[in-house]
């Protein structure tokens, strides 16, 4: 079996480093929210819909709440404490403060036993349409069997959501497993979920809970029409993280990409509020069972992929250990890297299998999410068609547990139906071409690529013990990932963060909490 | 073919000069069958094309096929006849560069680059600028007689040129790599005509790039130039280089 010659306790030693650098955080995951996180609850509590000015309500819920200073008790707290003394639904609630006819903070205060009361039904309500859903997804796989493995991921990007439904209902009669809708390419910098179905986007679809509903709707239809369930994907990154987890977890997403570093490196959002952020999307996402995937190939794209490799072994760590701190199971983190070395470099394929490898050596039961080559995919459609051959080979010789299948025409735009097809066409080739193959091979001791491994590992080892010990923060201010240097107070974003007040509550974090064992 | 000294007129060239032979591939919303294929013959001879041979037939489902032809083209072009707009590119190191501004421009250059408005994608304004630079080049920022600012995504045409002013940048480069629905020339066209009406178009030149821009469009859009794929640092240093150099060179 093809598989690294690797010291235990030297994957044991770069996990205590990563563990160390998350366990740092934890003070301020706990001690501050913000206004997206605010902004989540009050969608789980069933705040939805937007102004004719297109402002959406949990917004304009959060935006008055803060307005009267009183945000630091959160919005759970002033909803409650609104419907109870109105006795309407939050719904009704919401609508009369979008209309300007209430005061939330000038409502008599109620007693606090009735605003748990009501806060434990609306928890405990809500939680259970998402686990309704986690259990419709449970018995889907049962009756129509596992993902494949390396399933077959596939993006659609049309800017319009009717139009993204045909090619992802087309994507998966090819074949594909994963549908990601790709999203609008300004989207993450926005600090609103728009809302309601859209038809123009740039690079891809708005992410809206309506757009989520229709697509997983769709892919639902195909699912039973092809007897093989097909999952859905989107992006919970950006301003609006915990909102779009929890619009995901409603409406049955499966995969969600989800890092706890990326937006503070390539969107330049302030590291507390990612940090945040993560923290709490995440745990909807554990609590959900979606799968969430890391977007370490973002590192390769911007470096150099084998010099900078073991920056990818770091931040899978980083990952994980954040991952665990919001209670991510380990079969559900599709930790992220890339295909993305030099083609002239002599001997590319081998330093891809190598860091392939160790990958897989450090999350063996991960779903490891593997990228394909972009960065030297040119106009030339035919190298590039080759180079996913080789990205595909290297996926099923080393266990690689989810293909974002490249596309030929990468480069060039945005994947037309044909160019999907021969993706697809390509991945299934391969797949099935060298399907034993790792189990027929083993490496040499000495071998290049044991001991390129060993080279990576000891490098992200010696780079993750230098951030603990100045700490996380510290070392994107020092510009130590990616050569991209950013401060704690700077980014988008670091207005919509808040220290809690004493009596601030979070009743879904505090439920999932004890649900996901975080007690 | 050359029949005289002035023209030289061409085909498509397969194995035999002249035989016009082309590749081609599309995909219809129509059967993977016998209409589907004469469909696919009609529009090629509706497209000029004749002597098609459908090679493949793959059904996409979903009601599509893709189809893939090997078609002739009875036209032909006359090089001699062909004028471009074509960056001269000169093939010099930054180290060569950094000399030839040294003496020629005599003083550092401010260049400041970003993705502008909706544009998230850095790739390319990072293979340029960025310290490492890309394929062997170093980017702008290694150079010692460039000051290069790298501004990165999504910034609004209105920060980019208040930046660019109180830089006293000489030059503006902006990337746009997303093209869906021309997105690229509405983003740079808003640039242009803001700094036309900010009265500053003149200040500084502007330059764009990305995989789907090239100097012709560029200078269309009121670009001093554009550059495509195979752009490195050192041909946007140089062509910046020698733009300052010789308007020094006008001005004594």
């Amino acid at each position: 079996m093809i598989s690294l010659q690797i010291d235990k306790s030297k994957i044991a030693d770069a996990r205590h480093y990563a563990k160390e650098i998350a366990q740092s955080l934890k003070g301020l995951l706990e001690e501050s929210s913000s206004v997206t996180i605010e902004r989540a609850i009050a969608r789980l509590m069933g705040v939805d819909g937007a102004t004719s000015s297109g402002v959406p309500y949990p917004n304009v819920i959060v935006e008055h709440l803060k307005e009267k200073g009183v945000l630091d008790r959160g919005v759970a707290y002033w909803l409650a404490n609104g419907a109870v003394a109105k006795s309407m639904t939050v719904m009704e609630l919401a609508e009369k403060v979008v209309a300007g006819e209430l005061d939330l903070t000038a409502i008599e205060r109620q007693p606090f036993e009735k605003i748990y009361e009501f806060l434990d039904s609306i928890t405990t309500s809500t939680l259970k349409k998402i686990s309704d859903q986690r259990s419709y997804r449970e018995e889907a796989f049962k009756k129509y069997g596992d993902r494949r493995w390396p399933a077959i991921y596939v993006i659609v990007a049309t800017g319009n959501i009717y139009e993204d439904i045909k090619q992802a209902q087309a994507a998966a009669h090819q074949g594909a497993d994963i549908i990601a809708v790709i999203r609008s390419t300004a989207q993450s910098l926005l600090d609103y979920v728009p809302y309601g179905a859209t038809t123009s986007g740039f690079g891809g679809t708005y992410a809206t809970q309506e757009n989520f509903r229709l697509m997983r709707a769709a892919l639902d239809e195909t699912s039973d029409e092809l007897k093989r369930y097909i999952s859905l994907t989107n992006y919970a990154s950006g301003l609006c993280m915990p909102e779009i987890a929890a619009m995901g977890a409603l409406e049955r997403l499966d995969v969600m990409l989800n890092d706890a570093m990326y937006g503070i490196l390539f969107r330049d959002i302030n590291m507390k509020r990612t940090l945040l952020d993560q923290y709490f999307s995440r745990m909807i996402n554990a609590y959900a069972e979606i799968e969430i995937q890391t977007g370490e190939d973002n590192y390769l794209t911007t470096s150099d992929a084998i010099e900078k490799a073991y920056t990818v072994t770091a931040s899978q760590l980083i990952n994980e250990q954040f991952a665990l701190l919001s209670g991510v199971k380990p079969e559900n983190m599709g930790i992220g890297h890339a295909f993305e070395i030099d083609p002239d470099v002599e001997n590319s394929v081998l330093y891809e299998i190598a860091h392939a490898l160790l990958s897989k050596e450090f999350f063996p039961n991960s779903p490891i999410k593997y990228m394909p080559p972009t960065k030297y995919a040119s106009g030339n459609i035919f190298k590039t068609y080759l180079m996913n051959g080789m990205f595909n080979f290297v996926s099923q010789i080393t266990g690689q547990g989810v293909q974002l299948l490249g596309m030929l025409t990468e480069a060039i735009h945005t994947p037309h139906l044909a160019d999907r097809y021969l993706a697809i066409e390509n991945a299934n080739y391969i797949f099935k071409a060298v399907k034993d193959f790792q189990q027929e091979f083993v490496l040499k001791e000495d071998s290049f690529i044991n001991r390129r491994a060993n080279q990576v590992l000891k490098e992200a080892t010696e780079f993750l013990r230098q951030i603990s010990e100045i700490g996380l923060m510290k070392a994107m201010e020092k510009g130590m990932f990616a050569d991209i240097k950013r401060s704690e107070n700077e980014g988008k974003g670091l207005d919509g963060v808040f220290k809690k007040a004493a009596e601030y509550v979070n009743p879904f974090m505090d439920k999932m909490k004890v649900e996901l064992g975080l007690e | 073919m050359m029949t005289d000294k002035q023209t030289q007129i061409i085909k498509p060239y397969g194995d035999t000069l002249n035989d016009g032979r082309v590749q081609i591939s599309f995909s219809l919303p129509a059967p993977a069958n016998g209409v589907g294929e004469e469909a696919a013959k009609i529009l090629l001879r509706k497209m000029g094309f004749e002597d098609i041979e459908v090679c493949n037939m793959q059904d996409l489902s979903s009601g599509f096929v893709h189809v893939i032809a090997y078609v002739t083209a009875n036209i032909s072009v006359d090089l001699s006849k062909i004028k471009v707009n074509e960056i001269q590119k000169l093939e010099m190191t930054m180290e060569q560069i950094d000399e030839f501004i040294e003496q020629n421009v005599g003083r550092e250059l401010n260049i400041i680059g970003a993705c502008i408005e909706s544009d998230a994608h850095t790739v390319g304004i990072d293979a340029i600028m960025n310290m490492k630079g890309y394929n062997q080049r170093y980017g702008l920022e290694r150079y010692r007689m460039v000051n290069a600012y790298n501004l990165g995504a999504q910034v609004p045409v209105e920060e980019l040129l208040e930046k660019a002013m109180s830089l006293k940048a000489d030059a503006i480069l902006v990337s746009q790599i997303v093209t869906q629905k021309n997105i690229h020339i509405s983003n740079l066209t808003k640039l242009i005509e803001l700094a036309e009406a900010e009265n500053i178009r003149d200040k500084m030149l502007f330059i764009c790039g990305g995989p789907r821009i090239n100097n012709e469009l560029a200078i269309e859009l009121g670009y001093d130039a554009g550059f495509g794929h195979n752009t490195y640092a050192n041909d946007v240093a140089m062509f910046i280089a020698k733009h300052y150099a010789d308007k020094r060179f006008k001005e004594n």
